[in-house]
């Protein structure tokens, strides 16, 4: 019974955020003497042109995720990979998990889907998968869109710092969970 | 650098798929996964509309320049760079509240938009600066407060206790900013 008004709590919250980040906008604007609509449609058209801008650059990231996945090569990186992951004790059910969180997120998504369907929600693997679902991002889709909309072709250090950040997040996770609900 | 990871993802993946035989599958990835592409810009178009929309009535009223002015401290040690009035720190502000917020949908428009603005600072228009590394290194890892997909995910299941990850996700995600933070810092001096 808790868990179920614990999650109608969260579900209220949620509803509650867009509708109250629009009238607090639209009520301030209309105490400042904003023009709320021109101001809008302003806004809306720059909207338009940073969309159009990322096509080309998302295009490419796309296809070659698309690929590289289809073709077993990424299985073949998570199999190659498992010694490393025995060394810093992620548990092999979570371990496609990690390495295909950073590359895409519907994919990701399917696969947390899976492997909480497969070994129970209160499993061990479970919660990991869960865990890391939630305190990590999709980096290349991010990276390529954000810098693909403003022309940046040189990334510099930011797929290193990203990618460590997203390792540390798989590591706290496995520790987490193991400290928090026992293995 | 996305040059050789892009021709490298390609080309491992086709010779992958030409010698285990996936000849089809990896010809419909690469199809699939462009029209998936535009489609996905359709659907971001609508919404994204929306909320720079609503961003230019929150700039216009002071909303923005008001929430960030509330974070000047932690600004100014994540961006010293950047000039604490500019209109780069107000779209970066609320792109990370989206993300806590969990507001996936507002945080993609509000975060290309502080893109725009810091572009329009950086003196060499294609390296990222040191600006725009740290704000996609806190986008990608910033702790998210309710993460309502997974949890929802977890009590289709029959989970006996669905939100009972959230503080675990709580501490990965504040962990892993906090790692990612320091990277940046530290890769920066070395860059």
């Amino acid at each position: 019974m808790k868990a179920v008004r614990q999650v109608g709590i969260i579900k209220t919250i949620s509803s509650y955020a867009v509708p109250t980040i629009f009238l607090i906008v639209l009520c301030l604007g209309a105490l400042k003497k904003v023009k709320v609509y021109d101001v809008f449609a302003e806004g809306a058209k720059e909207g338009i042109q940073t969309v159009v801008g990322i096509i080309p650059s998302l295009l490419g990231l796309m296809v070659a995720i698309g690929v590289f996945r289809a073709s077993g090569a990424l299985d073949i990186l998570i199999y190659a990979a498992k010694p490393l992951a025995s060394f810093f004790g992620i548990p092999s059910e979570v371990m496609p998990l990690a390495f295909l969180r950073p590359i895409s997120g519907s994919a990701s998504l399917a696969l947390v889907s899976d492997i909480i369907k497969t070994y129970g929600p209160d499993s061990f693997a479970g919660r990991v998968a869960s865990t890391m679902m939630g305190s990590t991002e999709t980096i290349f889709y991010t990276l390529a869109v954000y810098f693909g909309a403003v022309g940046i072709k040189n990334f510099r250090y930011t797929l290193a710092a990203a990618l460590l950040a997203n390792f540390a997040s798989v590591i706290v996770s496995v520790w987490i969970c193991s400290v928090v609900f026992g293995r | 650098m996305l040059n050789y990871i892009w021709l490298g993802m390609l080309i491992i993946g086709f010779v992958t798929g030409i010698i285990s035989g996936k000849l089809d599958e990896v010809t419909a990835a690469a199809i699939d996964s462009a029209s998936q592409a535009v489609e996905l810009s359709i659907s971001l178009l609508g919404i994204m509309c929306l909320w720079t929309g609503l961003m230019g009535i929150a700039e216009k009223s002071g909303l923005v320049r008001y929430i960030s002015r509330q974070f000047k401290p932690v600004l100014k040690f994540l961006f010293p760079e950047v000039p604490a009035r500019h209109p780069a720190m107000g779209a970066v502000v609320m792109n990370l509240a989206a993300n806590i917020l969990g507001l996936g949908n507002a945080a993609t428009p509000l975060g290309l938009k502080a893109m725009v603005e810091l572009q329009k600072l950086n003196p060499k228009k294609n390296a990222a600066t040191d600006a725009m590394c740290m704000f996609l290194v806190l986008n990608t890892s910033i702790i998210q407060l309710i993460p309502a997909t997974v949890i929802a995910i977890r009590s289709a299941c029959g989970s006996s206790n669905p939100p009972e990850v959230i503080i675990p996700v709580w501490i990965a995600s504040a962990l892993s900013t906090a790692v990612g933070i320091l990277a940046v810092k530290l890769l920066a001096c070395f860059d």
